[in-house]
């Protein structure tokens, strides 16, 4: 090697130790933060009118939290340094508290803390163990403090819940909450997890639900870090959806069904949109382990709008969610008398985000989605494919959310033409068009809208069995035309 | 002694007078009760100065769901940005007409549109245009293509557009149409193309 070469890859490589030096420092430091806030200490307050989550300092053993930070979402309170001593105002009355010492004076008492008050950057801190007798000088209404999980309710604020396992075919578990729930929840192997972090829940009489139902045998109540937590366990992977204005989630078996086609290929990586994370939902939502099951679905059918998302009106007694579960539900027996495995992304009245319904789809891996809308203006059916961008495409292994679709728009097109060429074939008005109607731009595999408008511009028809019946064997047999084409991924 | 004539006269006077008064308090109490009605109740653009230009406007029509390029001679600013306004302005004041072939609902309205360059077009509408507009795939689809195809035909250089509702994002027109992402010009003209 020439001298000179040497000396350039010996002074790269001084320049390269410090940049790596500097990424690896970067990295460490990286860890070192989000550890630090996986394991953050939270402390969640309950009142009748909001709750909040606030970070617990750990001072020689001992849990501290700050008093003001408390106090501020819940009336007119402010702080300041007097000398040695700090002074709080809540709603007019003065407090003091002195840094070092256990003894304060608080709303013109004294009281005693059971470890030193803190100072530290202007907060001041109190012992979390203190805080139901302080509170309730504060405030003057009972404080009920669960200290291990660091939960803590005011007054009455306090949400209760029922369990009950229906025994239909499949068994449903059932529960009720005495006020609107917003969990999240994230689905495992055998078990179906709703976090409550928002929520005054309160345990039931037992810790643990025992339910005399195989598919859904238990659920246990947990309490930790500042949130509630109730673990659904099931041998097969589990549903959850919510109605009654979030007051009642329903939870059941994922439906189980034969492979008709061979798996599809690995596809790649969908990041979910950024407050999404793929795992978890939020409410409002459907969700299945579908990812962890063995069932492969060649259709995923997603009957648009439901629960508290109505759709079009119709006419003054149909709305757009009714008739598209309707259709749905008569597509999906056609495809199976067909031997298409087909998966319905919601079977009743429930809301789901178009986030999770892309979600569930992509987790599902099905080789086409087809999405049912339904719309009074015009007649005919509308077969949609998704507006996408000019030279659209993904990076690496990513792909971007909003078009996702674009490696599969070719096969798209094909299930749309079969289809239209099926409808055209029983005298049904067909028009193919694009469309900026989400999800269709987040799904990766082939995907079409469906918009069912009445047959010659007659409203009175669009929810007859007849209609829909015809335009669902039309499907069929357009998707089952082009079966093998869908079946090869790209 | 006050004569008996100017007596008779003041009398008269004072009833003309406490007539008038309680005609006045029931005129202006009525005024007041008056409902504006809801087409009135936004503020009235300035009327456009600058000689009419000729146009293209793409109208939509629901009876065949399809979007016809149109011409039509409207005065139009100088600026850019207020050139891009009173396209859409006179877009929408076709279809709030009675005989419109897609009506939208009362009070619809563009409140701004903004140029950021380079090649992008936001366009703000107001909350009456989402929340009155008819539900339903084809219907907002042709809304929308009309306003990005008639923007980016009149205004040349605009590549990108988006959509507010009341200066917010909001995620669909009326439960359909995508208002999340940024319409790509080149691919609502492929979208046209397929409409008209």
């Amino acid at each position: 090697m020439p001298w000179s070469s040497r000396r350039s890859s010996s002074r790269q490589t001084k320049h390269a130790a410090p940049a790596v030096i500097s990424c690896l420092a970067v990295l460490f430091a990286f860890v070192l933060a989000v550890s630090g806030f996986a394991d953050e200490k939270r402390l969640t307050v309950y009142s009748g009118a909001t709750s909040y989550s606030l970070s617990v300092r750990e001072k020689n053993g001992i849990d501290y939290v700050g008093l003001l930070e408390i106090l501020q979402p819940l009336g007119a309170a402010s702080a300041r340094t007097d000398g040695r001593t700090w002074r709080l105002n809540y709603n007019g009355s003065d407090s003091e508290f002195t840094p070092g010492q256990t003894r304060a004076r608080v709303q013109g008492q004294t009281f005693d803390l059971p470890a030193m008050f803190l100072m530290e950057n202007g907060r001041g801190l109190v012992p979390a163990s203190s805080l139901p007798s302080l509170l309730q000088r504060f405030l003057r209404v009972p404080i009920n403090f669960h200290e291990a999980s660091r939960r803590l309710f005011i007054g009455n604020a306090a949400i209760h819940f029922t369990a009950q396992v229906n025994k239909t075919n499949p068994p449903t578990l059932v529960m009720n909450f005495t006020s609107p729930v917003n969990p999240m929840i994230a689905t495992e192997p055998g078990k179906l997890r709703m976090v409550f972090t928002r929520e005054p829940l309160v345990p039931p009489g037992s810790q643990t639900l025992t339910f005399d139902s195989p598919a859904i045998p238990s659920a246990t109540f947990q309490e930790n870090n500042g949130a509630a937590e109730i673990a659904v366990s099931g041998p097969v992977p589990l549903f959850a959806s919510f109605s009654n204005e979030g007051r009642t989630i329903t939870i059941t078996p994922a439906p189980q069904a034969t492979a008709h086609v061979p798996a599809p290929a690995a596809q790649p990586a969908v990041p979910a949109p950024a407050g999404s994370p793929a795992p978890q939902v939020s409410p409002g939502a459907v969700t299945a382990a579908v990812a962890s099951t063995a069932v492969q679905y060649f259709v995923v059918v997603d009957a648009s709008h439901g629960g508290d998302e109505r759709g079009a009106a119709l006419s003054d007694q149909l709305a757009e969610k009714d008739v598209t579960l309707a259709f749905a539900l008569r597509l999906r027996q056609q495809l199976q008398a067909r031997g298409l495995t087909t998966l319905m992304l919601r079977e009743g009245d429930t809301t789901m985000s178009l986030d999770q319904r892309a979600n569930m789809t992509n987790a599902a891996q099905p080789a086409i989605y087809v999405c049912l809308h339904a719309a009074s203006q015009g007649s005919g059916v509308r077969l949609y494919t998704a507006l996408l961008p000019a030279g659209a495409e993904g990076r690496g292994p990513f792909l971007d959310w909003n078009t996702a679709q674009s490696g599969f728009h070719a096969a798209s097109q094909t299930a749309e033409t079969s289809v239209a060429a099926e409808l055209g074939k029983r005298q049904i008005a067909v028009r193919s068009l694009l469309a900026p109607l989400r999800p269709l731009n987040n799904i990766t595999t082939a995907a079409m809208a469906i918009e069912v408008a009445p047959p010659a511009g007659k409203l009175a028809e669009l929810n007859s069995p007849t209609y829909q019946q015809l335009v669902a064997e039309s499907v069929t047999a357009g998707i089952e035309a082009v079966r093998d084409q869908l079946g090869a991924k790209p | 002694m006050i004569p008996r004539h100017l007596m008779i006269g003041i009398a008269a006077m004072l009833a003309v007078a406490l007539g008038m008064s309680f005609y006045a308090l029931r005129m202006r109490g009525r005024v007041t009760q008056t409902e504006i009605p809801a087409e009135y109740a936004h503020p009235v653009s300035a009327p456009v100065q600058g000689p009419t230009e000729q146009v293209t406007l793409y109208v939509a029509y629901d009876d065949p769901g399809v979007l016809r390029a149109q011409s039509a001679s409207i005065p139009l600013p100088a600026g850019r940005q207020e050139r891009a306004q009173e396209l859409l302005r006179a877009l929408l004041a076709l279809y709030l007409d009675k005989s419109s072939s897609h009506p939208l609902g009362p009070g619809a309205e563009v409140r701004d549109v903004y140029l950021v360059d380079p090649g992008l077009a936001v366009i703000d509408l107001n909350d009456a245009f989402a929340d009155g507009h008819r539900s339903g795939v084809l219907v907002e689809e042709l809304t929308m293509a009309s306003l990005v195809q008639t923007l980016a035909t009149g205004i040349p250089g605009i590549n990108r557009v988006k959509i507010l509702v009341g200066g917010r994002e909001r995620e669909t027109l009326a439960g359909h149409a995508d208002l999340s992402a940024v319409y790509d010009v080149a691919a609502v003209s492929q979208m046209v193309a397929e409409l008209q």
